[in-house]
């Protein structure tokens, strides 16, 4: 089978355009990824299943990811204008100090396609697609006009990351009911507070009941 | 048929379902079968829309059993998620634990000694084959032979669940397998025992072939009703007997030779129509193939220890880095994507069922059917609840 490189090269060849990059990975199984840019993801998609060589018919496994909005703090040297006395003489010097800074980098949420090929028996090659950020800009082009086996998958990853899937024919919730908000598979989800009476509360479950008999009373919780 | 033949002009929407149409008499009935019907195997729901006896639209719904178990493989370590895999597919809690130890085994790049991957061999095998033959029984059941052929099946799993029990301790929910080898050594007993029963069995799948083949009942509901494409298959993502009974030849257990699985002379069975019968033909012929690695693994079984003394166990902590790892399952492609960011716990832990992904493909396959024969049906694709919904 081709390397990631060959097939990078393959794609940006047939797809004209199109972003990829080689996402390397670690591990000593060392299954390196492809970045696609959601933009061009359908027709990659497509020459991937349709080409000779790859025809990666067959999409195993697709599944989100969620990366947080990382601040990272970093050390800056910085040369401004200090006023000393030198030699009893008040003068202008210039100072190169380090300072810490602080940097929010968004995060974002990924798909990732695992594909495999039926007919020549090889994989996997894998593609990934990431979102702009967490809050607003969430779409990303669905496959499933592609492969078939995105259809209740990419429902999934709607349903619990949250990723909007344009183009997807039947984007609904899957494993949680449709009235439910959130999407408990975020890294920053908190469990809603369903507390149910308990007779007789002990250790932690005492803790929260004292917690939603305190919220109660200030109205944040019903009964 | 090979896949070869694929490389046709794809219009838009080919691996859609198709629109049927009504008879245009009388009014359409919307009937929820299910989350609580005999046939569903567990809380599951199919709405169904039907034009007299006729399917004309069919929406699975699933969630009845969510327990978001890739959240909670998320919370805890690597280790602890190993008796949540049992969980997955209750009936093949063995698969389970090998798919998992073998996509952790990725992760870290761990070795796993000789007689463990003989013993995952014969314990795989062993869950196939009371899998196979459990499904068997349930399409049985399910057209009204009701009980005995059911019992005939739940007499050999009880043997192989025996075995399950005086090795790993559960009839059911095993959690044997470690990263880099097994939890205990099977003894010279156990050994004999389990020779025994492996040599019972092509007695029993004989006797049980004779329900599939000549069943005069049997053959005529389930030869030609629930037709399975094989490009539509493969787009699907289906996997296991029913992507064989389409006609598809794929098993990954000839394509990766994960564990041990090259050493081993079998045959993949196909099906030629993708229909029902198709499906539970492989099923049968692949207990077969079982039983005949279950009698070369149990005759090459070597000495030596089961587990990697090398494997790390307190303080397992994977390199950064991402692994998919998979395995044929009795009900297909079970997989499990892991990403480490180097601390206790994984950073992302994902199941890929194949229940629910063989599930896509449902309503392509009851369009246009009566609704008696949605049941059998769904019966064929062989699903676990408990790994559907998560």
């Amino acid at each position: 089978m081709k390397s990631v490189e060959e097939i990078k090269a393959a794609i940006e060849a047939a797809v004209h355009g199109a972003m990829v990059t080689v996402i390397p990975n670690p591990a000593p199984i060392a299954q390196h990824s492809l970045l696609i840019d959601p933009e061009h993801a359908h027709s990659v998609a497509e020459f991937l299943r349709e080409d000779e060589e790859l025809a990666l018919d067959f999409l195993s496994n697709v599944t989100g990811v969620d990366y947080l909005d990382k601040e990272i703090a970093e050390k800056i040297k910085v040369t401004r204008q200090v006023s000393k006395a030198v030699d009893g003489v008040e003068q202008m010097i210039e100072e190169t100090v380090e300072e810490t800074r602080k940097r929010v980098v968004p995060g974002y949420l990924e798909a990732v396609y695992h594909l495999f090929s039926i007919s020549k028996k090889h994989g996997p090659v894998i593609i990934r697609m990431r979102t702009g950020n967490r809050t607003d800009q969430v779409e990303l082009p669905s496959l499933t006009p592609v492969w078939r086996s995105a259809e209740f998958q990419e429902r999934e990853i709607f349903d619990l990351f949250g990723i909007v899937f344009k183009g997807h024919p039947d984007l609904r919730r899957i494993l949680m009911w449709d009235e439910f908000k959130d999407h408990p598979m975020r890294r920053d989800y908190v469990e809603p507070d369903d507390f149910e009476y308990e007779p007789t509360p002990h250790d932690e479950v005492l803790k929260r009941a004292q917690e939603h008999k305190a919220k109660v009373a200030a109205g944040e919780a019903r009964q | 048929m090979s896949s070869s033949g694929m490389k046709t002009e794809k219009l838009p929407g080919w691996n859609r379902p198709p629109v049927i149409d009504t008879d245009g008499e009388g009014e359409l009935l919307e009937v929820a079968m299910g989350p609580h019907h005999p046939s569903t195997h567990g809380v599951f729901r199919m709405d169904v829309v039907l034009d007299g006896e006729r399917v004309i639209r069919l929406k699975p719904v699933f969630g009845y059993l969510h327990r978001n178990h890739e959240q909670l493989g998320q919370s805890q370590s690597y280790l602890a998620s190993m008796p949540y895999t049992d969980r997955l597919d209750y009936f093949c809690s063995l698969t389970n634990n090998w798919a998992y130890a073998l996509a952790v085994e990725k992760l870290v790049g761990q070795e796993v000694p000789e007689r463990a991957e003989y013993l995952r061999v014969i314990l795989a095998e062993l869950t196939r084959v009371q899998n196979h033959a459990s499904t068997i029984g349930f399409l049985l059941q399910e057209m009204g032979a009701s009980g005995t052929p059911l019992m005939y099946a739940f007499r050999e799993r009880e043997k192989i669940l025996d075995l399950f029990e005086s090795l790993t301790g559960s009839r059911m929910m095993c959690n044997y397998m470690r990263f880099g080898g097994c939890r205990v050594d099977a003894s010279p007993a156990w050994l004999e025992a389990t020779r025994k029963v492996v040599a019972g069995l092509p007695a029993f799948v004989d006797e049980f072939e004779r329900f599939l083949m000549t069943n005069e009942i049997l053959m005529a509901r389930c030869q030609g009703i629930g037709i399975l494409r094989p490009d539509l298959a493969v787009n699907a993502g289906i996997s296991g007997p029913m992507l064989r009974g389409s006609g598809v030849n794929y098993d990954i257990r000839k394509i990766d030779h994960y564990g041990i699985y090259d050493r081993f002379k079998f045959r993949v069975p196909l099906g030629d129509h993708g229909d029902i019968y198709d499906r539970y033909m492989v099923r049968m012929l692949e207990m077969r193939e079982s039983i005949s690695i279950l009698n070369q693994a149990l005759k090459e079984l070597p000495g030596g220890p089961v587990m990697d003394p090398k494997a790390k166990i307190r303080n397992f902590r994977p390199k950064p880095g991402e692994a998919y790892g998979r395995i044929e399952a009795p009900k297909g492609e079970l997989g499990f994507y892991l990403i480490s960011d180097g601390s206790p716990n994984p950073y992302r832990y994902r199941v890929r069922p194949p229940s629910l992904i063989n599930l896509t493909v449902l309503e392509d396959m009851c369009l246009g059917s009566n609704v008696a024969d949605v049941v059998l049906i769904f019966g064929s694709v062989d699903i676990v609840l408990g790994e559907v919904d998560r």
